[in-house]
C-alpha cells in the first residue's frame, strides 16, 4: 500500500469512451505512481488499448479527466502530450534508417549535430544497439525493431512511457529476454512505464502494479502476488493462472474464522481475513483453491486421479471427486502416488469470493 | 524493307528450332506468342521506319535514308505551339488529378465514410461513358456556363479521365500504409501538417510518380474531347489530325509519331522502374 501514499503520477477520474452503444471504456478511475512500472491486464476487447489511446492522446474521452503530472489532458492532441508509445507493430518508419528513427522525435528540440548523435548514439547503447544506426529498417530482426521503437521513444525523455503489446509479435524466448531486459531498463532509467497486454505472465512478470480490466472496467488494482494470492472476484481469479471454484454457504461466523458448507468438500473453514468483501450467515459464496495449494495425500477429500502430465519440475493432475462433474486441478512436485487420494489443504490457501 | 522482313522471319523461326527437345505443344505455344507479338509491333516499327524513308509514299520498296521530316518537324512553328500546348495540359492535368486523388484516396482508405461505394462508382463512371458522349456533353456544360473554348476546358474535360486513375493507383499504395507511422510521428511531437510531410509524403511517392506518369499520357494522348474542348488552341493529337489532310505532311507526322514512340516507353519502363523499387523496399520490410 506504499504506491498509494505517493501522489498519483497519472490520474484518471471518471473515463469513458463509448463507440456508438458500446462503452469501451466505462466509468474507469485509476492511479498510476511516479515511476512505477504499471500493467494494464485483460482479454482482447476490454478496453485497455482504447485506455492507453486516451491517455497518449490518440482519442479523446467522453467523458472523465486524464492528468499527467498534475496537468489535465483533457483536449490536448497527442503531438503536445508528455507521452510516448511503443506501437504494437512498431510503426517504424520504413524510409529512414534506425538513427533517423531515433532521432525522428527530437528535431523541435534543435539539437546541434554533436549534441543530436551524442543523444541518439547513448540511446542506441542503452537499448544495445550500438553501430546499427545505418541499418535501413526494413534490414532488422524482429527484436531490433522492437529496440528501435523503444528507443525512438525513450529519446524524447516522456514523463510515461506507454507500451501497447510490445512484446507480442517476438517468439517465446525472445520475448523472456527481452521481460527481463523491460524490467531492468525501466528501473535503471526510472520513468513510469504503462504496459497494455493480455498475457497475464507478462503482466505478473514485469509490474509492480496491475490492473485487470474486462468489459471495459477495472476488476481490481495489486500487486501480481496480491493479484494471484487474494483475487477480488471470480473473474480475475479465472483470468490469473488455473483455479478451482467451489460453490458454498456461509454457516456460521466466529470472532477470526468462518465457517462454509462446500457440498463435496464437506465443512470448510476460512479464515476472517480471506473475506474482501461483506456477507452474512446463510449467503452463498465461491471458495476457490490454486492447484499448487492443494496436496494429493492426508486431506479429507476422496478423490481418484484421472489424467496426469508431467512437466519437469511439477506434474499436473485432475482428480475426479464424487458429486462433482468437473475435476479437481491439483498440482504437486511429488512422485505420482497409486491408487485412491485424499485431498487437502491449508486454511489460508482458501480464497473467499463474492458469488455473482 | 525486304531485308529488314526477312530478319524478322529468320528470328522467329529461330526460336522452335533451338527447342527441338521440348515438346511440340510448347513450340506451338511459343510460335503463337511470337505471333502475337509481331501483331501488336510490327505496326507499331513502321512509325519509325518510314519516317526515316526519302520518299512522301507509304509504300515499299524505301527509296532511301532521309532526316528531312525531322528537320521539317523541328522547323513546323504550329507543330511545337501544338506540342507545347500538349504538355501545358498534361503536366496541369497530371498535378491536379494526383493532388485530387490523393487527399481523396486518403479520405477513403483511412476514415470509415458513409457511401464509400457509390462515390467510388460515380467517380469511376466518366471511365465507362463513351468520350464522345461525355465530349458533347462537356461542350453543352461550358457553353451554358458561358466558359469560353480554351485548354482550361480541356484540363477540366481530362480530369474527368485522369482522377479515377489517379484514385486507383493512390488508393492501391495506402491499403499497404501502417496508419500507425502518422499516429507515431503525431507521439512524437509532430503536427499532422509536418508529418504529412516527414511521413506519408515519402512514403507515397512511388504512387505519385506512378500517378503522374500515367496520367500524363493520358492527358498528353487524349483526342476526342481536346478536340471538343480545345476552340482554337490545338493540342498535339488534335493537330495531327488537322494534318492528316495533307498527304505531303504525312511523313512528319510518322516522324511526330516515332519521336512520342520513343519517350512514352522511356517515360513506361521509368515509371515501372520506380514503382518496382517502391515495392521491393516495401516486401522486404514486412
Amino acid at each position: 500500500m506504499t504506491f498509494l501514499s505517493l501522489s498519483p503520477y497519472l490520474s484518471i477520474k471518471k473515463v469513458s469512451k463509448r463507440f456508438g452503444a458500446l462503452a469501451a471504456v466505462d466509468a474507469v478511475d485509476l492511479e498510476v505512481p511516479r515511476g512505477a512500472f504499471f500493467a494494464l491486464l485483460g482479454p482482447s476487447g476490454c478496453g485497455k488499448t482504447t485506455l492507453l489511446r486516451l491517455i497518449g492522446g490518440f482519442a479523446q474521452p467522453d467523458d472523465g479527466v486524464i492528468t499527467i503530472d498534475g496537468a489535465p489532458m483533457n483536449g490536448v492532441p497527442a503531438n503536445l502530450r508528455p507521452t510516448n508509445m511503443v506501437f504494437q507493430s512498431y510503426a517504424i518508419f520504413p524510409h529512414l534508417n534506425v538513427f533517423d528513427n531515433v532521432a525522428y522525435g527530437l528535431r523541435k528540440e534543435r539539437l546541434g549535430k554533436d549534441a543530436l548523435y551524442a543523444r541518439v548514439g547513448a540511446m542506441l547503447a542503452t537499448v544495445r544497439l550500438e553501430g546499427l544506426g545505418a541499418r535501413r529498417a526494413d534490414e532488422l530482426s524482429g527484436g531490433q525493431r522492437q529496440r528501435v521503437a523503444l528507443a525512438r521513444a525513450l529519446v524524447k525523455q516522456p514523463k510515461i512511457l506507454l507500451l501497447d503489446e510490445p512484446l507480442g509479435a517476438l517468439d517465446k524466448r525472445l520475448r523472456e529476454a527481452m521481460q527481463v531486459e523491460l524490467r531492468a531498463l525501466q528501473k535503471s532509467l526510472g520513468i513510469t512505464f504503462l504496459l497494455v497486454t493480455h498475457d497475464q505472465e507478462e503482466a505478473l512478470s514485469m509490474a509492480d502494479r496491475v490492473a485487470v480490466m474486462s468489459g471495459g472496467r477495472i476488476l481490481q488494482v495489486a500487486s501480481p502476488r496480491e493479484l494471484y494470492e487474494r483475487p477480488n472476484c471470480r473473474e480475475v481469479a479465472d483470468f490469473i493462472g488455473q483455479i478451482n471454484f467451489f460453490h458454498a454457504t456461509v454457516k456460521s461466523i466466529e470472532s477470526d474464522s468462518v465457517t462454509a458448507n462446500a457440498g463435496v468438500l464437506g465443512l470448510v473453514t476460512v479464515p476472517r481475513a480471506a473475506f474482501g468483501f461483506s456477507f452474512a450467515v446463510g449467503d452463498h459464496i465461491l471458495l476457490a483453491l490454486r492447484p499448487e495449494r492443494i496436496t494429493l495425500q492426508g486431506g479429507s477429500v476422496a478423490g481418484e486421479i484421472i489424467a496426469a502430465s508431467f512437466l519437469g519440475e511439477r506434474s499436473h493432475y485432475q482428480v475426479r471427486i464424487a458429486g462433482r462433474a468437473e475435476p479437481v486441478y491439483v498440482a504437486s512436485s511429488g512422485v505420482e502416488p497409486q491408487g485412491p487420494v485424499m485431498l487437502g489443504w491449508n486454511q489460508d490457501a482458501v480464497i473467499a469470493l463474492p458469488f455473482d | 524493307m525486304s531485308e529488314e522482313r526477312r530478319t524478322q522471319r529468320v528470328s522467329r523461326s529461330d526460336g522452335p528450332a533451338k527447342a527441338t527437345n521440348a515438346p511440340s505443344k510448347s513450340e506451338g505455344l511459343r510460335a503463337y506468342a511470337f505471333a502475337y507479338l509481331a501483331f501488336l509491333y510490327l505496326p507499331v516499327l513502321f512509325l519509325p521506319l518510314f519516317s526515316f524513308n526519302a520518299s512522301h509514299f507509304i509504300a515499299f520498296p524505301l527509296a532511301g535514308f532521309t532526316l528531312e521530316w525531322y528537320r521539317q518537324l523541328f522547323a513546323d512553328d504550329a507543330m511545337l505551339h501544338a506540342l507545347g500546348n500538349s504538355l501545358e495540359v498534361g503536366a496541369v492535368t497530371a498535378l491536379l488529378a494526383t493532388l485530387l486523388g490523393l487527399t481523396a484516396a486518403k479520405a477513403v482508405t483511412q476514415y470509415r465514410l458513409r457511401g464509400v461505394g457509390a462515390m467510388l462508382g460515380f467517380i469511376s463512371l466518366p471511365l465507362f461513358i463513351p468520350d464522345i458522349v461525355l465530349g458533347l456533353s462537356l461542350l453543352l456544360l461550358l457553353g451554358v456556363a458561358g466558359f469560353p473554348l480554351s485548354l482550361a476546358g480541356v484540363v477540366l474535360g481530362h480530369l474527368t479521365l485522369c482522377v479515377p486513375f489517379a484514385l486507383t493507383v493512390m488508393i492501391a499504395r495506402f491499403e499497404g500504409f501502417d496508419r500507425n507511422l502518422e499516429e507515431a510521428s503525431a507521439d512524437l511531437g509532430e503536427t499532422a501538417w509536418i508529418t504529412f510531410w516527414r511521413v506519408t509524403f515519402p512514403l507515397m511517392l512511388p504512387g505519385i510518380a506512378a500517378s503522374l506518369l500515367l496520367t500524363f499520357i493520358t492527358s498528353f494522348d487524349e483526342f476526342l474531347l481536346a478536340y471538343f474542348l480545345s476552340g482554337t488552341e490545338a493540342t498535339l493529337p488534335v493537330y495531327i489530325w488537322g494534318q492528316l489532310r495533307f498527304p505531303e505532311r504525312l511523313p512528319m507526322v510518322l516522324a511526330l509519331g516515332a519521336l512520342i514512340l520513343v519517350v512514352s516507353v522511356a517515360l513506361v519502363i521509368l515509371a515501372e522502374w520506380a514503382r518496382n523499387r517502391g515495392v521491393e523496399k516495401k516486401s522486404i520490410g514486412a
